[in-house]
């Protein structure tokens, strides 16, 4: 075995792309492992963990290029750099015919010229360090940012989201995957259709869900306005929570207003609560896992999950009354009860616990507090409270709930929404514990996301389903298609493909979760 | 845009970073421009005022007016010793940052020797290296005395020069004349041959074209260049159209002051060397960008000169200091039986023509350079195109048809080089490593990072100090 390095200086090519060309060279004959990163500490680290920090990757500045492989003989090795320049010079290949006057703008002064000056919006997804830059002079040109990249500086947040608020323009992010401006998806999101509902939100999946799960309702959206995990927090102070919630009161499309987030810290609950009060159009507020005595105190509807948010501002939206949606939801979930006993009948003694597999942050966290309030406690390596957390995030012991899109996953790959891999071989993994009664899986499609998460799953689940049969056992896949029909990879399509494969598909994560948490309720039956 | 006017207005996405969001929303219609972004370089900050709250950015955009503004005039010429400022009894100049004998290179000593024995200092090469080792010879940058000198640059006290006036500021630069393509000085060839046609250089050439120049009066170069910029040339690797221009202009009185057999000589000289017009398109440009020197919070280039072992550059409000770096290897088309391994370092002062706007920076203008320099014509159009992204403004004279005729990129700012990583282009010449032998190839070159993030390191010091 050897391990080889070359480092490139002033290369630079974004994340995804080495990500994809370190996966090339995986896949040659005699590479045992390989990795393509910028030489940051962090990569560093990153390579020192995987064996595979040399002293020459040691000795790169954050502006150079390591490309490491580690092969059965030196050979094998050189050939992997070289196959490695091929990948990334490919990559960087203009298309075909393409004239010199069609040469790619390397600035957003450039970029914008090229636009007519006409630009409004930049998304920015390039790593963190830089990504603030990069916003402070989209923000100077009196641009709205969507800030994709996650490991901003506080500070930097701060700084942007006040300056922002100076100009009158929006910072959705840092962290935020989602937003959907004029019915455009940005970044990962969905295909939403026009209607009266206004959303801000400070969780990408979380704005994903409640706004999939209006159209169900026959009711669309004017804007979602994501706004990042830390928008609510006490150093940021909500101002673009702030920010997008007046815009969308003062928005005459806008009738009915719906927010999303973990529950704030309590100065910033008050200050959101007040410009609520503020305004006379409708608001449902969700502070997931928060109380909703606060949020009723201040005139606005309080929700308890993203299922119930949804349809009580699709029924307010539709001059129904809020108070029928929750009911026709408990009804609901009255019918999973008797399916969930039938399904009961498959497991074997010894088969008792929950093993959910997310790809979306706000799905887990979601899932927690049902089966919290339903009595199952269930670890997380993003645990609901500090004492659940998991010892091994890589070790299911129990109920769990594992966020397959936290760091520890996803540092070195892509997300689990884009590469299915890991969630896979999980999948499989999980099957092959006697204990596992319910696999639950969050299946995340439209933009952003893979091309078929479905089927990539079905791979998985018909392997574990052969893995427990062998051993004599049936698991319950229990899954919900967050999407859209009009999402590329269409809703109906998607929730078949699990459903052939004998996947209970659910409209919602919560209603998803509450059959696993019948099933998993062995005291009745 | 207020948010309320975004609110239903038609997206029109700028996308930095991952293509596939670029992707998702062409998918739905809406206009996008994807960059194709590179990390800052090394100590980035933003940087909007001097310590003294001089706003940088308005400072850069007066200075690019006076730049403009400059006229260069061709007004005469004389002798090195005569008249550039500063020019000692055993003075060498040379192109580039300063150096010594010792860390000279290959071809920049060639052309020392040859200038020593031209000068008749040394009886012959062996002994001029001596002395130049031993310390008998005075080294100077030509850019330290108003000069400029492509490739090897050297100017020896006997040797003529141009004298080119920036008639709106009163200031005035120096060149040689140009001596051709093939074994000359300025490549590090020397012997026989090379000498003596320095010495025709100095005894016909010279007094014809100071006979000439009487006759016609100050020759405008900006109106020259402006014109040869519309006929093909970015007057540093392509001076055809420039020197026929030229040749048009002396032609004339050439004839009328000189005998029929000087002037059908120098008249055939001219006409051969399509480079001609480079050794008075360099002082002239070099004589616009001198206005900019000294300004206080100007963060513009003003010189970028390399002397065949180093990569220098200087700045606007810090006159005095070079900023260097190692001298890269240029990337190119090689002549006949030459390659990679026989190139000398980036060497001449040359790129001052990109640092005011022409040269790599107008091959927009001059498609059919990509046949000396390598590459399609596409390239000569997206270099052009790149170096507006690190340009303070555009040339008001200077113009590419190609591109609706549009001013060429001017003004070199650190702080764009620094924030967008994209480095100054440079098309140029490639001399043999060793001295003696000449030219080996042309082509692209950028110049190196570390100049430019040592300048910033300066500027941000002056700045918050």
């Amino acid at each position: 075995m050897i391990t080889k390095t070359a480092i490139k200086s002033g290369e630079y090519y974004d994340s995804v792309t080495l990500l994809q060309v370190a996966q090339g060279l995986l896949e040659l004959t005699g590479v045992k492992d390989a990795a393509v990163v910028m030489g940051t500490p962090a990569n560093k680290g990153l390579l020192e963990t995987g064996n595979l920090l040399t002293p020459e990757a040691e000795a790169a500045s954050p502006d150079d290029l390591i490309i490491a492989v580690r092969a059965v003989d030196a050979t094998a090795a050189a050939a992997a750099l070289t196959e490695a320049e091929a990948l990334m010079k490919a990559s960087r290949q203009a298309p075909a015919g393409s004239s010199g006057m069609a040469a790619p703008p390397k600035t957003v002064a450039a970029a914008v010229e090229r636009l007519g000056g006409a630009a409004n919006i930049v998304l920015i997804s390039v790593a963190g360090r830089y990504a603030a830059g990069v916003a402070r002079e989209a923000l100077q040109r009196g641009l709205h940012v969507f800030l994709f990249s996650d490991n901003v500086a506080v500070e930097d947040e701060i700084a942007l989201k006040t300056l922002a608020r100076e100009k009158g323009l929006l910072v959705m992010g840092p962290d935020a995957g989602t937003a959907i401006i004029n019915n455009v998806a940005l970044g990962f999101a969905n295909v939403v259709p026009h209607g009266p509902v206004g959303v801000v939100a400070a969780s990408g999946t979380g704005l994903q869900a409640v706004t999939c799960y209006m159209p169900r309702e026959e009711v669309g959206i004017t804007q979602a306005i994501g706004v990042g995990g830390r928008d609510l927090k006490s150093e940021v102070g909500g101002i673009m929570m702030l920010e997008g919630l007046r815009a969308l009161q003062a928005d005459p499309a806008t009738h009915v207003i719906l927010l999303v987030s973990k529950p704030p810290s309590p100065d910033v609950a008050e200050k959101v609560l007040a410009q609520v009060r503020l305004s006379t159009k409708p608001t449902v507020v969700l502070f997931l896992g928060g109380d909703p005595a606060v949020i009723a105190q201040s005139g606005a509807i309080p929700a308890a999950d993203m299922e119930e948010a949804a349809a009580v501002a699709a029924a307010v939206a539709l001059g129904k009354n809020p108070a029928d949606a929750r009911i026709n939801l408990r009804q609901r979930e009255m019918s999973y009860k008797k399916r969930a006993a039938e399904l009961r009948k498959r497991l074997a003694p010894g088969q008792r616990y929950f093993r959910g597999l997310f790809s979306g942050g706000t799905f887990c966290y979601e899932t927690q507090l049902i089966l919290r309030d339903m009595g199952i406690v269930v670890q997380s390596n993003a645990p609901v409270a500090k004492q659940l957390r998991m010892v091994d995030s890589n070790k299911s012991v129990g109920h769990v709930a594992v966020d397959l899109g936290e760091d520890e996953f996803t540092v070195g790959r892509l997300h689990p929404m884009i590469d299915p891999t890991l969630r896979n071989r999980r999948i499989v993994q999980e099957a092959k514990d006697p204990e596992t009664a319910v696999i639950f899986l969050d299946v995340v499609i439209g933009y952003g996301s893979h091309e078929d998460p479905a089927g990539e799953a079905v791979k998985a689940i018909k392997e574990a389903q052969a893995v427990a049969r062998g051993d004599g056992r049936e698991v319950v896949f229990v899954a919900s298609v967050c999407g859209t029909a009009d999402d590329p990879q269409d809703l109906s399509t998607q929730e078949a493909k699990l459903e052939a494969a004998g996947v209970m598909v659910l409209p919602t994560n919560a209603a998803a979760t509450r059959l696993a948490g019948h099933i998993l309720d062995f005291g009745k039956g | 845009m207020p948010v309320q006017e975004l609110f239903g207005q038609p997206l029109k996405a700028v996308n930095v970073g991952l293509e596939s969001f670029a992707v998702s929303l062409e998918d739905q219609g809406i206009a996008v421009a994807h960059v194709d972004w590179r990390p800052p370089l090394e100590g980035y900050v933003e940087l909007t005022h001097t310590r003294s709250g001089v706003d940088i950015e308005s400072v850069n955009i007066g200075a690019i007016e006076r730049i403009c503004k400059g006229r260069p005039l061709l007004v005469g010429m004389g002798i090195a010793r005569d008249v550039i400022p500063g020019m000692g009894e055993r003075m060498i100049l040379h192109a580039g940052p300063p150096i010594g004998w010792d860390r000279m290179c290959g071809p920049m000593r060639g052309a020392v020797m040859g200038a020593a024995v031209y000068e008749g200092w040394a009886a012959n090469y062996t002994e001029a290296a001596e002395m130049a080792a031993a310390g008998a010879f005075e080294f100077d940058p030509c850019h330290h005395h108003h000069a400029v000198g492509p490739m090897a640059g050297i100017i020896s006290p006997s040797m003529p020069v141009f004298m080119v006036r920036n008639e709106t500021f009163g200031n005035v630069t120096y060149a040689t004349q140009n001596e051709g393509l093939g074994k000359v000085l300025r490549y590090g060839a020397y012997g026989d041959a090379v000498l003596a046609h320095l010495k025709w250089m100095e005894q016909d050439l010279y007094p014809a074209l100071v006979r000439a120049l009487k006759l016609t009066g100050p020759i405008d170069l900006r109106s020259l260049i402006a014109q040869a910029l519309h006929m093909g040339d970015e007057v540093h690797n392509r001076n055809r159209a420039a020197t026929s221009l030229l040749f048009r202009q002396l032609a004339p009185a050439i004839l009328q002051t000189s005998s029929n057999e000087i002037a059908l000589k120098v008249l055939k000289f001219i006409d051969s060397n399509d480079h001609f017009f480079l050794n008075l398109s360099m002082p002239a440009v070099k004589s616009m960008l001198e206005v900019a020197e000294g300004t206080e919070g100007c963060t513009l280039l003003t010189v970028m000169a390399r002397n065949g072992t180093d990569f220098g550059i200087r700045v606007a409000s810090m006159p005095d200091r070079w900023f260097i770096a190692p001298a890269p290897i240029v990337q190119g088309l090689w002549l006949p039986g030459f390659s990679e391994k026989d190139a000398n370092p980036d060497i001449g002062d040359s790129a001052i023509t990109e640092t005011g706007g022409v040269g790599g920076f107008a091959m927009a203008a001059a498609p059919a350079i990509v046949k000396f320099v390598g590459g399609d014509s596409s390239l000569a159009l997206s270099v052009t195109q790149e170096m507006y992204q690190i340009t303070a403004g555009e040339h008001e004279f200077f113009t590419a048809p190609v591109l609706n005729f549009r001013g060429t990129p001017l003004g070199i700012d650190v702080r764009k080089v620094m924030a967008t990583g994209i480095l100054p282009f440079i098309n140029t010449g490639i001399a043999h490593k060793e001295p003696g032998v000449g030219m080996v190839g042309a082509g692209l070159v950028r110049a190196p990072k570390k100049c430019f993030e040592d300048a910033f390191k300066a500027l941000r010091e002056l700045a918050y100090q």
